[in-house]
Formats: C-alpha cells, sequence, structure tokens
C-alpha cells in the first residue's frame, strides 16, 4: 500500500495560507535522515501546521514536500510512511493498549502484528499494561503508548506534536532523556516540535527556529546558542542582554564599540560588513560580578561596565542578578553557586566578559522579539 | 511547480442526507403545505374539495373556538410551570446531591417515559377517584376547597376536573423537563457555588445569582420540550377532563375524524403553529439562548 | 427543622420522584385486582387471574404485534435515516446547514395533531388509504428527527484528533470510519434507538390519524378500552413494559458505565 522511501525530509517552498492569514510562509528545510530534529518556535509560529503537513492531515497550499527522492505532497495521511505522536496522544479510548499499538500494523496487513507490537511496548517498558484500556493509565504511561504506536511502525519521519507538554518537570525530564535514547536505539527521523528552548536543546541534533511562519535560523543547538543571527533566536534561546553600539573602529581582529560612551570590545568576525549601528549581545552567564574589593577579578582586559545591583535572586544552582546600568538599562547576570561570595541589592558592581564571548544583531531588529515574558524588559535599551 | 492546488468538492454530506431529508421533505413539509392549502379550501368529503382562499375559515374558525385555545394555552402554560417547579429539585437533587446513586435514579426517572403513557394517565384516574385515599386526604385538609375556590375542581370531585387534566399534564411531561436540566445541572461546576459562598452569598443569593443563570439553557430546553407538546395534547382533557375542559387538540381532532369538515381543521391546526411558533420565538428571544439547536 | 432545611433539596427531589412513580406502581397494584365491574377504578379484590390470562381481552395480543412489529420496522428506518443525517450535519460543513437544522427541528415543535392532520391530508390526496403502511410512514417522519438530535450530540462529544491518529495510522476513511467512529458512535446510536422504539410505541395521536379500523395499535386499543371500559390485561401488559424498560435502561446504563470506566 505505502512504499518504502527513505532518505531526507525535503520541504521545498512550503506555504500554508487560510483565509488571507499566513501560517507557513515559503518554508524551505532538509531534515538529514536518521536525525533528531526539532522544530521550535512560540505558539502560532507555524511549526504544528508544518508537522501537519508532513503528516499529511493538512495539505500545503503551495510547495512540495518530499522524502529521498519520492514527492509525497498530493498523498494522503493513510498512504504515508510518516507517523505522529500527538499532543493529545489520541489513543483510541475502546480499544486496548496492545490493540492501540497494532492498529497501524494491522491496517498494513503485517501478519505478526502482535509480537512485534509487545516488542514496541517492551522498548518503552509498558509490556505488562498491554491489555488494559487508555483510561486506566496515567497521562505519563499513555504518552508512552502513543509512541509506541507510532515506532513500531518504523515510518521514515516519526513526528511528535508537544508529546511532553502535560507532564510534570521530573517525568518530562525523564522522557526527554528516554526519547533521545530510543531515537539514537531505533535510528528512525524524529521530527520534534515544541516552544520549550531547553527541552529543543536537550534532545536534538538540529534545531530549526520558526517565527510568524518562516524560518529564523537552522543548527545545531550550541551554534543557536552562542551565534544567534537574530534577536528572536538571542531572546528566544536563553535569554540575552543587548546593548546599544556603535562600531567606532575595526582595528585589525578586534572592533571597538561605544556604549553609551564606554568602549567595549568585539571580534571583528562576529560583526556583519558594512554595520554601524548594532545591538552588542552577551549571554548572562558569560558576566562576571565583581563586588568591590574582591579578589576574585578574572576579567583581565575583557570588557567593563560598572552599576548597581537592582535585584538578587537565588535559585540554589546559581544566583540571578539585575544590574542596572548607569544609563538605566538592567542587565541579566546569572552567577553559578560555585562559592564566589554572593553580593546583595543596592551594591556597586563592576560586570565584566572577554570579548570573544559576545556577538552583534543588527540594530533596526526589534531587541524585544522572541522574549518569552515581554512584561520583562530587562536585556535590552 | 509551486502552483496553489485544487481541492474537490465534497458531495459526501449530501449523499448522506439525501434520504432523510427525502423522507422530511415528503412527509413533512409537502403535508404541511398541503395542509395550509387545505385550510383555504371550500367544500365537503362528498362532493370534494376546490381551492377558493376561503379566508373566511379561519375568522369562524377563530371566533368559535377562541375560548379553546386560550385554555389550552393557559393548560399547557400552567403545566410548564408547574413541571419546571417540579423537575428543578429533582434533577438538582439527582445532579449534585446523590453520587453513586445517580445512574440508578436517573433510571428510575426515564423508566416510566418508556412504558405507555395512555395507561398511566388512566392510573390518574384510579389515584383521583373520589372514593380513594387521595381525594380522602385533600378533602380532610380542605386542599379540595383550596381548589374549588380557584375553580379547578368539578363541584366537589378531583377527577374530571381542570385540576386532574393540569396534574395529568404535569405528569406527563416531566421527564421532558428533568432530562434537559438533569444534563445542564450534572455539568455545573460545584466550585462555582463554593467560590460564591466565599464571597458572601447565602444559599438562596447564591441559586439566583450563579445556579439559576447557568442552568438557563437547561430551563429553556425543557420548557420548549414541555410546552409545545402540552398546547396540542388532549389525551389528558380527554381522559381526566370534561366539557368544560376541552383543548384545541381535541377540537382539531374532532373537526377531522368525526365532523368531517377538513377546512375548519386545518385552519385550527396553522392557528395553533401560528401561536405555538410566536410563543416560542418570545420565549427564546427574551431567554437569550437562541442557538439552542 | 434544622435537618429539614439542611435536606430541602433531597426532599423535594425525593417528593417528585414518587409523584413520578405513583401511577406505575397503581398499574402494578392493581394488574392484581379483579373488579366487580367493566372498569378497573376500585380496589375489590387481589387476583393473578389477569396475569395467567394476559391476552383474554380480544384484539389485545393482536395489538400488541402490531405495535411491536411497526415499532421495530421505524425503528430501523429511522435510525439509519437520522443516524446518516447526523452525521452530514454534525460533520461537515455545507450550504444549507442551518436550514437543514431547523427543518430537522421543526417535527419536533409541531404538536402532534397538525402532524398527523397533516399527514392524513396528504394521504388522502395521494390517495393511498390509511392503515399498516400509513401509520409505518408517519412513525419514521416523527422518530427522524429525535434520531438525528440524540446521534448528532453524540457525535459532537467525538474527539476529531481520534480520527485523524487513525489516518496517520495508515487507515483509510472508510476503515476510519468503521474502525474508530462508528464503534465510538454507537452508544448514541443505540440511545436513538430506543427513544425511536419508545415513540413509535406509545405514540396514539398521529396512529389515530392515520389508522383504519382494521390495523389497532396497542395504544389505540387503550384508548378504546377507556371508553368501553378498561380489562385488567391493560395492567399486566402495562407492567410488563414498565419492568422490561427498567431492565433494558439499567443494562444500558451498566454497559456505558463500564465503558466510561474504561475510557476514563
Amino acid at each position: 500500500m505505502t512504499e518504502k522511501t527513505s532518505g531526507d525530509l525535503r520541504l521545498t517552498g512550503v506555504t500554508k495560507t487560510y483565509d488571507g492569514f499566513t501560517a507557513v510562509d515559503q518554508l524551505d528545510l532538509v531534515i538529514p535522515r536518521g536525525s533528531f530534529f526539532a522544530l521550535l518556535g512560540p505558539s502560532g509560529c507555524g511549526k504544528t501546521t508544518t508537522l501537519r503537513m508532513v503528516a499529511g492531515l493538512d495539505q500545503p497550499t503551495i510547495g512540495q514536500i518530499w522524502i529521498g527522492d519520492r514527492d509525497i505532497t498530493g498523498t494522503k495521511a493513510y498512504q504515508r510512511n510518516v507517523n505522529t505522536v500527538f499532543q493529545s496522544y489520541a489513543l483510541f479510548p475502546h480499544l486496548s493498549i496492545i490493540d492501540n499499538v497494532a492498529f497501524g500494523l494491522r491496517r498494513r496487513k503485517i501478519s505478526d502484528h502482535k509480537a512485534k507490537a509487545m516488542e514496541a511496548l517492551e522498548l518503552v517498558q509498558l509490556a505488562h499494561i498491554a491489555k488494559k484500556k487508555p483510561g486506566q493509565l496515567s497521562g505519563g504511561m499513555q504518552q508512552r503508548v502513543a509512541l509506541a504506536r507510532a515506532i513500531v511502525n518504523r515510518p521514515d519521519v516519526l513526528l511528535l506534536d508537544e508529546p511532553l507538554g502535560a507532564l510534570d518537570l521530573k517525568l518530562r525530564r525523564q522522557m526527554q532523556i528516554e526519547l533521545k535514547m530510543i531515537q539514537s536505539e531505533v535510528g528512525l527521523t524524529f521530527v520534534h516540535v515544541t516552544h520549550d528552548q531547553e527541552e529543543a536543546m536537550t534532545m536534538a541534533d538540529t534545531i530549526a527556529v520558526m517565527n510568524s511562519g518562516r524560518l529564523e535560523q537552522v543548527g545545531d543547538p550550541a551554534t543557536l546558542y552562542e551565534h544567534p543571527k537574530s534577536t528572536f533566536v538571542a531572546n528566544f534561546l536563553g535569554q540575552s542582554n543587548l546593548l546599544e553600539a556603535t562600531v567606532k573602529s575595526r582595528a585589525g581582529s578586534i572592533a571597538e564599540l561605544d556604549v553609551h560612551g564606554v568602549n567595549l570590545r568585539l571580534p571583528v568576525d562576529r560583526l556583519a560588513n558594512g554595520t554601524s549601528a548594532v545591538w552588542l549581545g552577551v549571554r548572562p552567564e558569560k558576566l562576571r560580578l565583581v563586588a568591590p574589593g574582591s579578589t576574585h577579578d578574572q576579567t583581565g582586559d575583557g570588557n567593563r561596565l560598572t552599576g548597581v545591583v537592582a535585584d538578587a535572586s537565588f535559585t540554589g544552582l546559581a544566583t540571578n542578578y539585575l544590574v542596572r546600568l548607569p544609563w538605566g538599562q538592567e542587565l541579566m547576570v546569572v552567577q553559578q553557586n560555585d562559592g564566589t561570595p554572593r553580593v546583595t541589592a543596592g551594591t556597586q558592581v563592576t560586570l565584566g566578559w572577554a570579548p570573544e564571548h559576545g556577538f552583534a544583531l543588527d540594530a533596526n531588529q526589534d531587541a524585544h522579539a522572541g522574549a518569552q515574558d515581554q512584561a520583562d524588559d530587562s536585556g535590552a535599551a | 511547480m509551486l502552483r496553489p492546488r485544487r481541492t474537490r468538492p465534497n458531495y459526501t454530506p449530501y449523499l448522506l442526507l439525501l434520504p432523510g431529508l427525502a423522507w422530511l421533505v415528503v412527509f413533512f413539509v409537502v403535508p404541511t403545505l398541503s395542509l395550509a392549502s387545505q385550510s383555504l379550501q371550500t367544500g365537503n368529503v362528498e362532493t370534494g374539495y376546490a381551492l377558493t382562499w376561503h379566508f373566511q375559515t379561519y375568522v369562524d374558525a377563530l371566533s368559535q373556538f377562541w375560548p379553546h385555545f386560550t385554555r389550552s394555552i393557559f393548560f399547557a402554560g400552567t403545566a410548564t410551570v408547574l413541571t419546571l417547579l417540579l423537575a428543578y429539585p429533582l434533577a438538582y437533587f439527582i445532579a449534585q446531591k446523590v453520587g453513586r446513586w445517580k445512574n440508578f435514579l436517573l433510571v428510575l426517572v426515564i423508566a416510566p417515559f418508556f412504558t405507555s403513557f395512555l395507561i398511566r394517565t388512566l392510573a390518574w384516574q384510579t389515584i383521583l377517584t373520589d372514593n380513594g385515599p387521595v381525594a380522602g386526604l385533600a378533602r380532610s385538609t380542605h386542599f379540595t376547597d383550596l381548589l374549588q375556590w380557584v375553580h379547578l375542581t368539578n363541584n366537589d370531585s378531583l377527577m374530571n376536573s381542570r385540576f386532574a387534566v393540569i396534574c395529568g399534564l404535569t405528569y406527563n411531561f416531566l421527564p421532558f423537563m428533568i432530562l434537559p436540566l438533569y444534563a445542564n445541572l450534572e455539568r455545573l461546576d460545584h466550585s462555582l457555588i463554593e467560590a460564591a459562598g466565599d464571597l458572601y452569598a447565602t444559599p438562596i443569593k447564591t441559586f439566583w445569582k450563579v445556579t439559576w443563570p447557568l442552568s438557563l439553557p437547561g430551563v429553556v430546553g425543557g420548557t420548549l420540550l414541555t410546552f409545545i407538546p402540552a398546547a396540542g395534547d388532549f389525551i389528558n382533557s380527554r381522559l381526566l377532563g370534561n366539557t368544560q375542559t376541552v383543548m384545541i387538540g381535541q377540537v382539531i381532532d374532532s373537526e377531522f375524524l368525526r365532523v368531517q369538515d377538513y377546512s375548519t381543521a386545518a385552519a385550527l391546526s396553522f392557528v395553533l403553529m401560528f401561536i405555538i411558533v410566536v410563543i416560542v420565538a418570545v420565549y427564546v428571544r427574551r431567554a437569550g439562548t437562541e442557538e439552542l439547536l | 427543622m434544622r435537618w429539614i432545611r439542611a435536606h430541602l433539596v433531597a426532599i423535594a427531589g425525593l417528593l417528585v420522584m414518587a409523584y413520578l412513580l405513583l401511577p406505575n406502581i397503581v398499574v402494578i397494584v392493581f394488574s392484581f385486582n379483579k373488579p366487580n365491574g367493566n372498569y378497573n377504578y376500585q380496589w375489590q379484590r387481589f387476583s393473578v387471574d389477569a396475569w395467567t390470562n394476559p391476552c383474554g381481552t380480544p384484539g389485545i395480543c393482536d395489538s400488541l404485534g402490531l405495535s411491536l412489529r411497526i415499532g421495530f420496522i421505524a425503528t430501523l428506518v429511522s435510525t439509519i435515516l437520522g443516524t446518516m443525517v447526523a452525521f452530514a450535519v454534525g460533520r461537515h460543513r455545507f450550504r444549507g446547514r442551518s436550514s437543514t437544522n431547523l427543518l430537522i427541528f421543526l417535527p419536533m415543535a409541531t404538536p402532534e395533531v397538525v402532524m398527523g392532520s397533516s399527514l392524513l391530508t396528504l394521504f388522502i390526496a395521494m390517495g393511498i388509504a390509511p392503515g399498516t403502511i400509513t401509520i409505518l410512514i408517519a412513525h419514521i417522519l416523527f422518530c427522524l428527527s429525535f434520531v438525528v438530535v440524540t446521534v448528532k450530540s453524540r457525535i459532537a462529544s467525538l474527539d476529531p484528533r481520534l480520527e485523524q491518529a487513525a489516518a496517520d495510522l495508515f487507515a483509510n476513511p472508510f476503515q476510519a470510519f468503521v474502525r474508530v467512529t462508528l464503534p465510538l458512535v454507537a452508544p448514541g446510536i443505540a440511545a436513538g434507538a430506543l427513544l425511536a422504539f419508545s415513540l413509535s410505541f406509545d405514540d396514539y395521536i398521529i396512529t389515530n390519524f392515520n389508522a383504519s379500523p382494521s390495523s389497532v395499535t396497542f395504544p389505540m386499543f387503550v384508548w378504546g378500552a377507556a371508553q368501553r371500559g378498561t380489562p385488567v390485561q391493560i395492567n399486566v401488559i402495562g407492567t410488563v413494559m414498565f419492568l422490561s424498560a427498567l431492565v433494558l435502561v439499567a443494562a444500558g446504563q451498566l454497559i456505558s458505565n463500564r465503558r466510561a470506566r474504561a475510557a476514563a
């Protein structure tokens, strides 16, 4: 019924419009076979719509979807070698667990569907509840059954639509690790849709950040994190401090920038050509907080700013500081709990960071784009 | 290569609808239109009928039978109000207060509905009979005197009276009122009532300000399901009433089947339908739940 | 006094319950009566005569048989047609959907006298003689709307993502319908069928308009009996109906409870 296709998943020019509203705009994406790929973005960015188009539950208005060299764009969901783990699990309430898992195999007329289904249940460690009904299981168990039900068919692409959203924190963390292990064990292409950037970075080999129907940036987690190409990515993945800066000179490998009268340095290769007005970005964990009179000053000849601590929150793992600079902007600093003495609010401090830890983004971008908490406008002037 | 794709039109709904809708059109819409036409014809069974647009039929019918119309509306309205008063506590009780016994009580409510209502209405004759215990109790507590004072009884008797007719109507349509109310009250979030209490509302205030407004869709559904058939009913008044309690349904029935004056009967039918539609429209508009359906 | 106030709702509820069940109890009790005259209003003495000879009154069992046959066929046809309409209206968007909804609602809002008489007018105009066939047509008509409403509400509570999951798992539309949708809608269809049967079995007014002397249904028999004299057998049959209804509805509740527990 469905041919076995294999190969990379490719989207070319995929667009989806509803009544004038463009949910997905000219998406070009290649998802390598066997990788764990994440589609990351806030709600409404089009990631779920994209997923549904790959699954065949929606059809693109324009564009094509390929698996390997086979164009699957016009095919229906039940004709594709793609399976989905739904956000609400969508387990069939009237069937037992084993019948749920075997559902896809039976439609394909696979002969030993019972054995294969049990195998899949063992993979998610739920073989003992094969005879029960979905209504008798907890959320975490249902999620694993939904995973088994999709995996057992060994699809070319396995789609996961925010599958961990309904689980509590501990369970979610556990499932993230389990999913990663299962994926490398089984070797299928996983496409994971989520709005949780931490989850995406934990699990995925490659992340595609989406915003308002378009791709912001695609890359591995480290690259996206350390070298964001837009304020959206800088703010959406982790947090960023963005300082208004003008480029004064580019001598050799170091550029000099002026930030409210203070001279700060940045490697030239992190600066786009021809720009003179930029956002100078630095991550909170890269900032070192030095109290006056402290012997822990390791900033050397790096960048320096002085300010006053406006807030200090101890989280166990670290202390989160908000430091107010002379021009009113507040920077976020995350100081790991490594024995460095903590500083209280009101203290005058010096912030330092190595120039190569900074990055620059075009000044005409919105400094608040992608920030998870819009009410908290620390991090940008 | 990058062309928008066209979707094929979906014929499935039309195919599914066809048999059912056809049945409705042929056996409901057409007859109703036929009835309308009949109401404007003149003639009789022997000589046949001709469409003469004889509106006078309506005038004659109304002038002769308007007391029956008002009586039917009165009975149906009274029965509906009484049914609401009786059904609400029961529905509330089952929905909110019984826990495990919910299904058992629901069964007890629904089961009588499935048994012949003619037989049960006949049973009311037994219950209200003059020599029976109910009548005796009513007399000794002077309940009968009270009813007589509001002209609901037939001299001394509870049977063959307005009271009996209203009793029967109320009884017969109770399940129609209980079920929509129950369906609505069952979904009522109990924490809303607790919140009202937390905000200093007495039980009565809580009911008026929280429970009642939220249950309105159920109330409207139930009252419609009760009033509409009650207005056209005649079995209760035939079995439990007397010549003073003749309802419009009886009149239409006899005009059709005994007098065989089809034109008058058709005219009466349409007036009844019209009255009901008007009352329902006004009621639904006022209750604000137009999209019941 | 305190206790009464606290339990006001419960007391009121139970009183109404008693009011609801009173006639049924009277029917059951009086099925064991042996009246002196033709009418069964006064308790004379205990006797099981009527129970040992339920078909004793001429015509009673024939009418019962006719009602059961008509009920069965009317239920079958109206359930099939009504379920189809419910799926069309509940699952698809199409032009004329709200008009269709209105058309389905109208028969429920029409007084039975009006429906019965208008059908009679139609049959006369078409030259069809009243009889079993016309009764059947009329019953299918008024059961249809109730089946549609019942099944429609069940369909509305169905999670559409389940059918998407079925398609995702290689089920074509037909397989998805048979294996997922139908089993989940089945309780609604059963409820609709049950409702249709009871409406058909119990109908007097519309049936009366469209019947002939040779096609006497059970309600018509009871009505006629009420004029001439009420044999005790009527109570016997009424009791049997009540008890079967109790058993049937209780069984239905048990089944849906078991299913609800499994799906909870």
